[in-house]
């Protein structure tokens, strides 16, 4: 069994892209479902962490409050699991709910 | 009351009180001294009672024969005077002549709850913590204790010595947990304490009044924890709703013989009302300050249980707080009950997906699980389940829930 960082991002920013109140509710409801699914199959390798939204963005320039969006998304999480091999990460990662607003989930295996 | 029911009763509530007071007062050392004095208060008082009739005042009879052999065993025993009287010199005032015994309520009840501190060490295995807290908090004897754990007598006997020896020998102090102990330690204690009441609710021995007692005495513990300012935490409070309302289905739970009487197939009139009240009154008092604990998730749960009506807003809150509960915490049987939620709030279709993942493949819960959300989807596919089930099952009451499943399908 192998340990595997899954990011997951979308674009916080662009108000298009956000959801509704009523979206955002069901959204957490899915989030919740699928990391009690995910704890259900004993997949946690770590206890869940939230992390603030905003953050700092640290350079040779100095400091900048974050977050980091030159690309659109930016993290809104990161969790470790457990699984025997990309493959099967990959196939969790395709239930995250993240996708659902267009986010991404970036997969890396501990080493 | 005849003595003959009022000894017993009385050995049960007040035998642990005299020993906590003693214990407290000798020290871990001397925990047998203690204990050999407050036997042989009651052996006088069973003597002297057939004779002379039951005093006045039982209690407080035997607080002063206990007082007085402690006295006397004092003055009499000189490796008691030599070695113990300068240890209890430190603690008692230097000008007072004679050892003073406290037995008022306040020492009574700071004692007990030094001993539940003590009991509940983390250097005893929890097992060991169990037999112990049975015997020294609870007034159980050997053969009570055997009967619970189905163990035989020998084995009890060594198992609550040797944890006895241990706490002797890393020295553990009997005083009262200073704040940030209880911080620390208060996890053990629950714990320990739920351990012990479920040791009551799901204990497979067929002596109905010894579980029942099993689960009072630990909710008698609870309530002593509460009633202490210090120790009357938010999560105190939802481990005591938790067994308020896990209680209030004891009589609805198992039939006549002993059987097991499924949720679904219990009749509510037999549900505790005052019980589920008293939960509702803890869980409320558990909802302060931003600790959420496994006892208020598993308390919330046991919440909705008491709502026997199946609607979907019951069975998304308890799919919500077995969700938390399941991150919190790993455990086979929490992941199965939450997959069970899933299925009253998703389907039985998406539920037997998330159940496929579970892959506990040695559990019989688990076989016992897929032939139920089978049930109305693939009578064939469920019947092989519960078959499996019923070839993992190791007790007889599990052995027959899963049978009547079988005989329901065909």
């Amino acid at each position: 069994m192998n340990e595997f960082l899954l990011i997951f991002r979308r674009d916080f920013i662009t108000k298009e892209a956000q959801p509704s109140p009523e979206e955002l509710q069901q959204h957490l409801q899915q989030w919740q479902n699928w990391f009690g699914s995910l704890a259900a199959q004993d997949k946690l390798a770590r206890p869940l962490q939230r992390w603030d939204g905003q953050g700092k963005l640290v350079n040779s320039k100095g400091t900048t409050d974050g977050p980091f969006v030159e690309i659109k998304e930016s993290i809104g999480g990161l969790i470790i699991i457990k699984a025997k091999d990309y493959d099967e990460a990959a196939e969790i990662a395709q239930g995250c709910p993240v996708l659902n607003f267009g986010g991404n989930v970036e997969i890396r295996m501990a080493v | 009351m005849e003595h003959q029911e009022l000894l017993p009763n009385l050995f049960r509530t007040e035998y642990q009180k005299i020993v906590s007071v003693l214990c407290s007062l000798f020290g871990i050392q001397h925990i047998e001294i203690a204990e050999d004095i407050v036997s042989d208060t009651f052996l006088t008082a069973s003597e002297t009672w057939s004779i002379k009739g039951i005093p006045e005042n039982p209690t407080a009879w035997l607080y002063t024969a206990a007082k007085n052999k402690t006295k006397n065993y004092l003055k009499r025993n000189n490796v008691f005077e030599t070695k113990i009287a300068t240890e209890i010199k430190h603690s008692t005032p230097l000008n007072n002549p004679e050892i003073d015994i406290d037995l008022s309520d306040q020492n009574i009840a700071d004692s007990q709850l030094a001993m539940i501190f003590t009991v509940c060490n983390p250097c005893n295995s929890e097992e060991a913590q169990i037999a112990l807290a049975l015997n020294l908090l609870c007034g159980f004897g050997i053969n009570e204790i055997s009967d619970a754990f189905l163990s035989n007598k020998e084995v009890i006997y060594k198992r609550i010595n040797r944890a006895k020896e241990k706490l002797k020998e890393e020295n553990i102090k009997i005083q009262n947990p200073s704040n940030s102990e209880i911080k620390d330690r208060i996890q053990t204690v629950l714990k320990t304490i739920y351990l012990l009441y479920s040791e009551g609710y799901y204990s497979i021995s067929q002596n109905t009044t010894l579980r029942k007692d099993l689960c009072t005495e630990a909710m008698r513990l609870t309530y002593l924890l509460i009633q202490n300012e210090s120790t009357n935490l938010p999560q105190t409070n939802a481990l005591m709703a938790l067994m308020c309302f896990h209680s209030s289905r004891f009589d609805a739970r198992t039939g006549l013989n002993g059987e097991i009487i499924l949720y679904e197939d219990q009749d509510q009139s037999l549900w505790n009302q005052e019980l589920i009240d008293r939960g509702t009154y803890f869980l409320s008092q558990s909802s302060t300050g931003n600790t959420l604990s496994k006892y208020h998730l598993e308390a919330g749960i046991a919440y909705w249980h008491t709502i026997k009506k199946d609607t979907i807003k019951k069975w998304e809150n308890i799919l919500e707080l077995y969700n938390n509960l399941i991150i919190l915490e790993y455990s086979p049987i929490v992941a199965l009950n939450r997959t069970y939620a899933l299925s009253k709030v998703k389907g039985k279709k998406e539920a037997i997906k998330e159940a496929e993942k579970l892959n506990l493949t040695d559990n019989h819960f688990y076989y016992s699980l897929l032939g139920n959300l089978y049930s109305e989807i693939d009578s064939k596919k469920a019947l092989q389940h519960f078959e499996t089930a019923l070839g993992l099952a190791k007790t007889v009451s599990d052995k027959n829930v899963i049978s009547r499943n079988i005989e329901q399908l065909q």
